[in-house]
């Protein structure tokens, strides 16, 4: 069945199965989020610990989602895995340092005879979610600015800059989109602690958490705002029917027309976050990370469409326009494309059993008895 | 091909020995005591005695903090193909790919999601989902151990893909070749069942230390059956798939085989070295005996490898000059073929460009009649297809010392736990407390063997490693190398202070 599928079918189910991935992968940085708002909404050891704990039953699920992410990427685009990887070179590999140090983290971070101390673990956290988070913007960003590789014969990639992929945080619209997905991050880390917290003894908390989710959300609006306009104004990289790469004006506007519902897909998802902003700070509900979670999906799916879609070089480069890269010349081949499609078909099975096993933990609200349990964070 | 950088050749292998070898140690401890502590808990459920429940506490805190660092370590290896090697990732990413991003979906959600119910879900979930979960995390763990040795065996025997030469690369054509290959179900069996060994015999040290010390004595003596159970029959399984896997190697890599058994000069009847050290001055045909010290088996190598008495085993010598009596080309000449293979792929690209269809079509047939030689089109010399031999025959020996030692440890653990005269073996259980390192160090050999067996190859004759590296300057690899060597140093440190603080407190403390 899916042997008879076109290439160009296969190569497109495949850009939304990544972008699904991506997408699910922004809505969980609500533990990143959570991560950089430690120590300025938890005060006092008791409030510490129920962030942690809160946000500690969770961060390998978004953990999961990045390798995944990753995985997927190199299966059904593996042009793109062995260039991006391989030329911004320091990009990615500050982005695994960051998760190296969050992922032991957790676990370590009040266990005694730790080594490095409480705060020190903290500050791990701290740097996964800021450094982190900012470093993974930049590399999104450059699926609109592009970046400085050619290939050759062989698709062997050569990066021009020395910099290794950093030269991209001095983009100003990458850094906006970078400290965007920061902020969001941290709305979204408001919402789910709000959410997941029984604050009956730590009611301060509570008030604190709310206010950090109107108030990042404020700070994230210019940025935001910076990133839109620039995305419907700037040339973009579009290419033909024989594939030759071009600077197109207002390619990525073209694009959100072209495709209405990748436009209505942003617009909806912006309205679910004010709404998820709203329901958290200035009403006193805590569903709030249900609008903003789909509503951030909604945005990070109508990000990847908007750069891989409608003839668009997903990763383009500044410096040889015929090396950029597109969902067709960067793909797996059709049958390595057909196999994935069918092990895709376990992906519902998977978000199934992940949902099961999340409601069946969150049925009651992390309180000060979790504390007390021996293997508490 | 652009120029190869040598540095950064030996920089990125230096992060890839680093990052590989330092991720092992915690992996066979996951893989092991992740089936202990569902072992442990489903006593718990059958009998609902709170000692055994303590018991699964007691290791699961001890399982937890070595998985943190194992998932921290393996996010490296996963997006180091990326970006140290990226010329492999793109050569062989259609294929190699697809293994990884299996695992992703099908192990490590399992993994992780079930983890957190495993940790924190015994007062949120019922007793019966709770095992389950716990289950579902060894299940979890041992699969991903499955999709990676997957596509390590893929990398040792290659097969199911064809050349590519438009995109210069390999394409898959067959996913089930790929997954039931005999060298990766060998694999697969031999390093999870391994690993069972390691998390059995970390159950031992820990728990000898405290018979030693007459501490938490009913909880080691439980803890010691499980384990010596499960461990015995872990081994024995580990001796049977390491047989196969000798026999994989004397079918798919002879030259590792050589290589491992110090075997220069290959024979009929070939005997094997059971116990010998290595002449140190030995060099490729100079008519020196390969060793200074030896007890051999006569015929053994023959039934190892080939299962036949009198069969021909291959040695170095001949693998690299050839011999012409046993069908063996010689290195040299699998140069030619490869280099006539490179040159025709880009007489294949130049006629492409050029819009000649027919000259297109020559050099694609040209091609296919050498394409198996790819790889050695980038070798200097025939030497260097030997992989380090010293290396590869102690690392070979240890292991198969060690493992055969586990087994009758692990029968006298069992037959005194039986005559309940455990206690009273001292000698016995100061070797116990030391078997741990020694399994760990048996598993890092193992690697070793695999590894630094199969150079110079990334893909066995077609991929050398200096050709898989990405086109960036050593300083660059260099500088990730140390990064990650001082992390790692800082987070060993602190995951054995952790571990050792939690051992001393026991299962009282948890």
């Amino acid at each position: 069945m899916i042997a008879n599928l076109d290439m160009v079918v296969l190569q497109q189910i495949w850009w939304i199965i990544c972008s699904v991935v991506g997408a699910l992968f922004l809505f969980l940085t609500f533990v990143q989020g959570g991560q950089t708002l430690l120590w300025q909404v938890a005060k006092g050891e008791i409030e510490r610990s129920l962030v942690i704990n809160s946000l500690g039953r969770k961060w390998e699920l978004t953990f999961t989602t990045l390798v995944l992410f990753g995985g997927a990427l190199f299966a059904a685009f593996p042009k793109f895995y062995a260039t991006s990887f391989g030329g911004a070179y320091w990009v990615w590999m500050l982005i695994l340092f960051s998760f190296i140090i969050q992922a032991v983290s957790y676990e370590y971070r009040t266990k005694p005879a730790n080594l490095l101390g409480e705060k020190v673990y903290e500050l791990f956290l701290f740097i996964n979610g800021s450094v982190g988070i900012l470093l993974i913007g930049v590399a999104v960003g450059t699926f609109f600015t592009g970046s400085n590789f050619t290939l050759n014969s062989m698709n062997q990639v050569t990066w021009t800059n020395s910099l290794r992929g950093v030269e991209g945080a001095f983009s100003f619209f990458n850094l906006s989109l970078g400290i965007f997905l920061v902020l969001n991050a941290r709305v979204l880390g408001s919402m789910y602690l709000v959410n997941n917290i029984d604050f009956t003894e730590t009611p301060d908390l509570e008030v604190r958490l709310r206010k950090a989710c109107l108030a990042n959300f404020l700070y994230s609006l210019p940025f935001l705002l910076y990133v839109l306009v620039a995305l419907l104004v700037i040339d973009g990289y579009g290419f033909d029917e024989n594939g030759v790469v071009s600077m197109v004006s207002f390619k990525y506007l073209g694009n959100l027309l072209a495709m209405p519902a990748v436009l209505g897909m942003l617009l909806v998802g912006i309205i679910l976050v004010v709404m998820g902003v709203l329901r958290t700070s200035l009403a006193s509900g805590t569903n709030g990370i249900w609008f903003g979670g789909l509503g951030t999906v909604l945005v990070g799916l109508a990000i990847f469409f908007t750069a891989g879609f409608n003839n668009t070089a997903f990763y383009p480069s500044k410096v040889d326009l015929q090396s950029s890269l597109s969902i067709y010349n960067a793909s797996s081949s059709h049958y390595t494309l057909t196999v994935m499609t069918y092990v895709a078909f376990l992906i519902p099975f998977v978000l199934g059993y992940v949902t099961y096993a999340w409601r069946q933990m969150d049925s009651r609200k992390i309180d000060m008895k979790d504390l007390a349990d021996d293997k508490a964070y | 091909m652009s120029e190869i950088d040598l540095a950064t050749v030996n920089w990125a292998r230096a992060q890839f020995i680093l990052t590989a070898m330092y991720h092992w140690i915690f992996v066979p401890l996951t893989l092991g005591l992740s089936f202990l502590c569902a072992f442990f808990e489903s006593m718990y459920v059958r009998t609902g005695n709170e000692d055994w429940k303590r018991i699964t506490k007691f290791w699961m805190t001890l399982f937890g903090i070595n998985f943190a660092i194992g998932v921290a370590t393996g996010i490296i290896l996963e997006f180091q193909f990326g970006t140290n090697w990226s010329n492999y990732s793109w050569m062989v990413g259609d294929i190699f790919g697809a293994p990884l991003a299996i695992e992703g979906l099908l192990a490590f959600f399992l993994e992780a999601t079930f983890f957190a119910v495993m940790f924190f879900g015994w007062d949120r979930t019922s007793k019966g989902f709770h095992l389950f979960a716990t289950w579902m995390v060894a299940i979890g763990s041992n699969l991903s151990a499955l999709w990676i040795l997957v596509a390590n065996g893929w990398m040792q025997y290659p097969l199911g893909m064809v050349f590519n030469p438009e995109s210069a690369r390999f394409e898959m054509q067959n996913f089930g070749e790929v997954l039931f290959a005999p060298i990766a179900i060998a694999k697969f069996t031999h390093t999870t069942s391994s690993s069972f060994v390691v998390g059995s015999l970390f159950v031992i040290t820990i728990s000898s230390y405290y018979l030693l010390r007459g501490r938490h004595v009913d909880m080691a003596k439980k803890s010691i059956i499980v384990a010596s159970v499960f461990g015995l029959l872990a081994s024995l399984f580990t001796a049977f798939t390491g047989d196969e896997s000798a026999f994989n190697n004397g079918r798919f890599q002879p030259m590792k085989l050589a290589a491992y058994e110090g075997l220069f000069d290959g024979a009929k009847g070939a005997e094997i070295v059971a116990l010998g050290v290595l002449n140190s001055g030995k060099r490729l045909g100079d008519g020196q005996e390969p060793f200074a010290f030896e007890v051999s088996i006569p015929h053994g190598l023959s039934v190892l490898a080939k299962r036949e008495w009198n069969a021909f085993v291959p040695g170095i010598k001949d693998l690299v000059y050839g011999n012409e009596a046993e069908g063996i080309m010689p290195v040299a000449e699998k140069m030619k073929k490869g280099k006539a293979a490179i040159a025709d792929l880009a007489a294949i690209q130049e006629a492409g460009k050029a819009g000649d269809e027919q000259a297109k079509a020559a050099a694609l047939k040209r091609f296919r009649e050498n394409q198996d030689y790819l790889g050695f089109g980038y070798l200097d010399t025939p030497e260097e297809v030997v992989p380090p031999v010293a290396t590869t025959y102690y690392s070979f020996h240890g292991m198969v010392f060690l493992g055969s030692f586990f087994i009758l440890l692990l029968m006298l653990y069992l037959y005194f736990s039986y005559k309940e005269t455990l206690e009273d073996k001292t000698w016995l259980l100061v070797l116990g407390f030391f078997s741990f390192f020694m399994a760990l160090t048996a598993s890092e050999l193992g690697w070793v063997v695999a590894e630094v067996g199969r150079q110079p190859w990334a893909i066995q004759d077609l991929m050398p490693v200096k050709v898989a590296t990405t086109n960036i300057a050593a300083g660059h690899v260099k500088a990730t190398f140390f990064m990650f060597f001082v992390l790692f140093a800082v987070l060993l440190l602190a995951e054995i202070k952790i571990m050792l603080r939690q051992i001393k407190i026991g299962p009282e403390g948890v």
